[in-house]
């Protein structure tokens, strides 16, 4: 151990070491640990913020997700009801008209019938004329025993009937 | 590597060990210097600042560059070495703090360099003698207490003010009687004295005696060049040892400049607390 001049040498390079690292080299060191603390804190932050915003966000979508879901039910639930009121005002429309037609036809049909009666009984009246004249040999006059005729015409039909 | 290589230069080992253990002094009595401790300490502050200094102009608030990232390791740990003790600012103490950590990690980190390397390489440059540790020289290490001393005082002023810290010196820890001044100051004085004195103390025997220990390392294979059993044996024991005693020594470099750093903090700690 030889202490001399050296120690104040020594002194005097420690003080100016630790004036500099005082002044030039701890400041910018730790502004910068700080700043970046700052900076990932902001960071997780906001992190935790868009995590918030996104599940906020899916639930809204959900609720208009669900919206739309009901919405869509009820129209399809309306479609239904139409279409099964409409194929009923069909149906009835159509039997309605089926129901005219036969009408209509059966109408026609009498109209025929008794349109063939009446023709048919002229022709028997006719026949059962010449049929007399041939067997009497003779002509008779179809106008004085028109009441006789008509009379024959009506038991034939009648008997017809 | 040993002192077989000192071909021409010390004879025997005590003279080798004399060698290594000179420093290279200008001056006479107490006003000399020992130029090789002043220069290696001056260096390697300048290595530390500069290293420091890129680190702190290049710093971004961004992804940190690896090195960035290294230095703001280093000053986080002594920052939350610094909190954990020291309550006031802090603004001055803990770069004091990594001043001592990081200069004394690299004065005694000099310790591991090959023991006879230094020398060569002064002996290029003309230099006989060159001891490479500034801390294994008493004047850095009792600089660098005294310095701390300053500080301490310091922290006591300004913690308790003038009259506040000299009531104190006389009052404490004995109580405020007028028989018992002169006992509480004497135990005030020793107690103060004591730590410059452990401080640099305690630093300076752990290096020199690590640094004595790799030259008497060195000495084992002194020999090999004789070609016997005895000096193949000392030779594999002085690369066995030498090893060991080197990968020992990184933990001590490290743990010495730790507890330097430690007890500054904790001395200024203690000087700010009332009593």
């Amino acid at each position: 151990m030889d202490i001399n001049a050296t120690l104040l040498g020594q002194m005097l390079v420690f003080g100016v070491l630790i004036w500099f690292s005082w002044k030039f080299i701890w400041p910018p060191l730790t502004k910068a640990i700080e700043d970046r603390q700052k900076k990932i804190a902001e960071g997780l932050a906001a992190a935790e913020r868009g995590q918030t915003e996104l599940q906020s966000a899916h639930g809204e979508a959900q609720v208009i997700v669900n919206a739309a879901r009901d919405q869509a039910k009820k129209i399809v639930d309306q479609a239904h009801k139409r279409e099964v009121e409409i194929v009923d005002e069909a149906r009835s429309t159509a039997m309605e008209e089926g129901k005219r037609i036969v009408d209509s036809s059966r109408q026609d049909a009498a109209q025929e019938k008794s349109r063939a009666r009446d023709e048919l009984r002229k022709d028997v009246a006719s026949l059962a004329v010449a049929g007399a004249s041939r067997l009497l040999q003779r002509e008779i006059d179809p106008k004085a025993h028109a009441d006789l005729i008509e009379q024959l015409a009506r038991e034939i039909e009648g008997a017809k009937a | 590597m040993s002192a077989a290589e000192h071909a021409a230069g010390p004879a025997n080992s005590t003279e080798y060990i004399t060698h290594h253990l000179t420093h290279l002094k200008v001056g006479e009595g107490f006003w000399s210097f020992h130029v090789d401790t002043i220069f290696m300490s001056v260096l390697l502050g300048i290595v530390t600042l500069g290293l420091f200094y890129t680190a702190g102009r290049k710093a971004t608030v961004g992804v940190p560059s690896k090195w960035q990232a290294f230095v703001e390791m280093v000053v986080e740990f002594i920052d939350t070495t610094v909190k954990e003790v020291f309550h006031l600012d802090r603004s001055f103490l803990a770069p004091l703090a990594l001043t001592i950590f990081v200069w004394v990690f690299l004065m005694n980190a000099m310790d591991l360099l090959p023991l006879d390397l230094p020398g060569k390489v002064a002996a290029l440059f003309g230099i006989h003698y060159w001891r490479v540790v500034p801390t294994a020289d008493a004047n850095t290490t009792f600089a660098m207490s005294l310095t701390v001393l300053l500080v301490v005082l310091f922290y006591s002023f300004k913690a308790k003010g003038a009259g506040g810290y000299i009531h104190e010196l006389f009052t404490a820890p004995f109580g405020s009687n007028p028989v018992l001044w002169i006992p509480n100051f004497v135990l005030n004085l020793v107690e103060l004295l004591s730590k410059p004195v452990s401080l640099a103390m305690r630093l300076f025997g752990n290096m020199y005696a690590g640094e004595l220990v790799f030259m008497l390392i060195a000495l084992l294979g002194a020999g090999v060049f004789t070609l016997t059993f005895g000096s193949a044996f000392g030779f594999f024991g002085q690369v066995a040892m030498g090893a060991v005693w080197a990968i020992f020594h990184i933990l001590i470099i490290t743990l010495q400049a730790f507890i330097f750093m430690m007890l500054t903090v904790v001395y200024s700690a203690m000087a700010t607390e009332h009593h």
